[in-house]
C-alpha cells in the first residue's frame, strides 16, 4: 500500500547535473550513441535507498576500526528499517551518539567495539537507548 | 469525501530533538530571529507555563530556575526536516496540499477500504522511525473538520496515539466533543472574530455549527458562513495541490544591531535582494519593480523615528541579480537619511511576469547575465547560500541577525553533520 506513491523526487543532496542530450549535437552525422542514451551511474542511488530516511554523520574515534570505520570517515546513516543482528548501529545511549555492532541477546543486546582495546556495553533495562539508525556505509577517504 | 490534516508537534523543537538527545525530557524553546520571541515550545516547556511568543527576556528568571534550554531558529535544519517529512507523508495519497512548513492536507477519498485511524498510526510511526518526528493526524470530511480533529487528537480530546478520526465516531459524541471545544479553535476563527461571536452567545464549536448560516453571512462574511457549512461535513474549501507562483516576493530582516551608516545598510539591502532574487528565479518569473524600505525601532520610545520606503520601476523586467541589486541601491541612496539608528530594512519584487509575456525595451541595450545567473544560483545551492555572490553585499556583515544558540546545520552543511563517537 504504502509503496504504490513511493514516486521519490530526487534525493536532496543530488549535484546538479544535466541531462544527458542537452549538449552541443553536432550538426553534421548523427551520434550513433544517440539512441543508447541513459542516465549516468549515480553515487547517490548507489548508496541510498530511502533518500529521506537517510541521514550523513562523521565518525570519530577508533573503536570501530575492526568494523572499517576510521576516525573522520563519513556514514551514511538509514533510518528507516529495525537492525538486524550484527548490523552496525548508531544508538543513542545516556544521551550521547555512538556507532557500535549491534548484537541481539537473549535478554537485552549488546553494543559491541570493533576494537580490542575498547569495552562491549551490556545495554542494561536501567539505560536510556535507542538504535538511532542502520549504517550502511563507510566513505573513506584513501 | 475523507480528508487527513496532519501536522508536526512542536516541529521546531523536534527537529532539535532528532539529533540531539540531551534535549529530550527537558525543557526546551526555540527563540524567533534576532533571539526575540519564543516560536516553538516543547511540552516540558508548555508546563512551566512558557507562552507561545512571549519575548524571550522575560523568561530569563524562569528558565534560569528551571533549565530550560533556548535555541535560536535552525531554519536551515527545519526547511529540510520539513522536505523529508512532506516527501514521506506525500506516499500516503495522491493528493497532497502542503499548508505550512510542518503541516499538510491529504486527500483520503478511496480509501474508505481501509481502517483510517490505522492508516494514520502508520503514518505516526513512519515519521517517528524514520525522522525522529512526533506528528498527529486529523481524519474528517472536511478541511476545517480535519483541523479541528487535528486540534483533538494533540489536545488528547478524542482518538488515540495522536490520531482522532472523526468519521468513525458516532453523531452524539461529536455533539458532546464539539460543545467543550471553545469556538477561537475553529479554523479561520481569529481571536478578534471570536470575541464577537461569544458576545452573540456562540462560545463553543457546537454552537456554531447549529448557527444560521444566513445570519451570520450578513453580519460576518461569506468566509464564515463557508466554515459554517464545512463544520457541517459539507467541503467549501477545495484542494490546492499546485501552489501558484507568488504575486510578490519580499525579503526583510531585523539587524543583530541597530545600524547608522549608509554602507551597512547597502549591504543589508544587497544581500535581502540577492535572496529575493533568488526566489524569483526559482520560480522562473521576471520582476518588473522593485521596493526598498528602511526603518528605525518603533517600539524603542525616546529614539528619534524615521520610516520610508520606495519604488523603482525597472526599465525591462528581470531576474538578474545585479540589475535589481542595483536598483534597490539606487532607492535606498534616496530615502536613506543620517542620524537615525535603523533597525530593520526590507526589500520586494512586484510585476512579476513569466518570461515570453513581456513587452521588450527597443533601445535599451542591458542584457541579462543569465548564464551568470544560472552559475550562481548552481554553486550556492551545491557549496550554501551565500557561497558567491554580489560584492555590494559585504564581507563582514556585522549588521546580521543574531542567533547565538543556534544549532549545526546537521543535514545541509557538511562541515557540521552529527559526530558519532566510535
Amino acid at each position: 500500500m504504502e509503496r504504490l506513491f513511493a514516486g521519490l523526487p530526487p534525493p536532496a543532496i543530488s549535484l546538479p547535473g544535466c541531462p544527458l542530450l542537452a549538449k552541443p549535437v553536432p550538426a553534421g552525422f548523427p551520434s550513433p550513441a544517440d539512441d543508447y542514451a541513459e542516465g549516468r551511474v549515480d553515487l547517490n542511488q548507489h548508496l541510498i535507498a530511502e533518500p529521506e530516511a537517510t541521514f550523513l554523520v562523521r565518525a570519530t574515534g577508533d573503536s570501530m576500526l575492526g568494523f572499517g570505520i576510521h576516525d573522520g570517515d563519513t556514514l551514511v546513516v538509514d533510518r528507516s528499517t529495525e537492525p538486524a543482528d550484527r548490523n552496525i548501529v548508531v544508538a543513542m545511549i545516556d544521551g550521547e551518539f555512538t556507532v557500535k555492532q549491534f548484537c541481539r541477546l537473549p535478554a537485552g543486546c549488546l553494543l559491541r567495539a570493533g576494537s580490542p582495546a575498547h569495552r562491549d556495553i551490556l545495554v542494561d533495562a536501567e539505560q536510556q537507548f535507542s538504535i538511532w539508525g542502520v549504517v550502511r556505509w563507510s566513505l573513506h577517504r584513501l | 469525501m475523507s480528508i487527513a490534516l496532519v501536522d508536526g508537534n512542536n516541529f521546531f523543537v523536534s527537529c532539535e530533538r532528532a539529533f540531539n538527545p540531551k534535549l529530550e525530557n527537558r525543557p526546551v524553546v526555540v527563540l524567533s530571529n534576532n533571539d526575540g520571541c519564543v516560536v516553538s515550545r516543547s511540552a516540558e516547556a508548555k508546563a512551566l507555563g512558557i507562552r507561545m511568543g512571549a519575548p524571550w527576556f522575560q523568561c530569563h528568571e524562569l528558565a534560569k530556575r528551571h533549565g530550560v534550554v533556548a535555541l535560536s531558529s535552525n531554519y536551515e535544519l527545519y526547511g529540510d526536516m520539513s522536505d523529508r517529512l512532506m516527501t514521506v507523508l506525500g506516499q500516503y495519497s495522491p493528493h497532497q496540499e502542503i499548508y505550512s512548513i510542518d503541516e499538510c492536507f491529504l486527500g483520503l477519498d478511496g480509501f474508505d477500504h481501509l481502517d483510517l485511524l490505522d492508516y494514520g498510526r502508520q503514518m505516526c510511526r513512519r515519521t517517528r522511525q524514520w525522522l525522529g518526528l512526533p506528528i498527529c493526524v486529523g481524519i474528517a470530511a472536511t478541511k476545517t473538520l480535519a483541523k479541528l480533529a487535528n486540534h483533538c487528537a494533540k489536545k488528547n480530546l478524542a482518538g488515540v496515539d495522536g490520531v482522532c478520526n472523526f468519521m468513525s465516531m458516532p453523531k452524539e459524541e461529536l455533539v458532546q466533543l464539539f460543545s467543550t471545544i471553545d469556538v477561537g479553535k475553529v479554523w479561520g476563527v481569529g481571536w478578534q472574530l471570536r470575541e464577537k461571536l461569544r458576545l452573540r452567545g456562540i462560545e463553543n464549536v457546537e454552537q456554531l455549527r447549529r448557527a444560521n448560516a444566513k445570519t451570520l453571512r450578513q453580519e460576518f462574511s461569506v468566509v464564515l458562513e463557508r466554515t459554517l457549512t464545512e463544520l457541517g461535513g459539507i467541503p467549501c474549501f477545495g484542494f490546492e495541490e499546485h501552489v501558484p507562483n507568488k504575486q510578490q516576493i519580499i525579503a526583510s530582516r531585523s539587524f543583530g544591531r541597530y545600524v547608522h551608516d549608509l554602507q551597512e545598510l547597502r549591504e543589508a539591502v544587497a544581500s535581502y535582494m540577492a535572496r529575493a532574487a533568488t526566489k524569483l528565479r526559482r520560480q522562473g518569473s521576471l520582476a518588473g519593480m522593485v521596493q526598498v524600505y528602511i526603518r528605525t525601532n518603533p517600539h524603542s520610545a525616546g529614539q528619534a523615528q524615521y520610516q520610508k520606503g520606495m519604488s523603482v520601476p525597472l526599465p525591462a523586467p528581470t531576474d538578474d541579480s545585479l540589475r535589481l541589486i542595483r536598483a534597490a541601491l539606487w532607492g535606498l541612496e534616496r530615502i536613506y537619511r543620517p542620524d537615525f539608528a535603523y533597525q530593520k530594512a526590507g526589500v520586494a519584487l512586484f510585476d512579476l511576469t513569466q518570461p515570453g509575456a513581456c513587452q521588450h525595451d527597443f533601445f535599451s541595450s542591458a542584457r541579462d547575465n543569465t548564464r551568470l545567473m544560472a552559475a550562481l544560483d548552481r554553486i550556492n545551492a551545491r557549496w550554501g547560500r551565500g557561497t558567491l555572490r554580489s560584492a555590494a553585499e559585504g564581507v563582514g556583515q556585522a549588521w546580521r541577525m543574531k542567533r547565538e544558540k543556534m544549532s549545526p546545520r546537521y543535514t545541509t552543511r557538511w562541515s557540521e553533520i552529527p559526530r558519532v563517537t566510535g
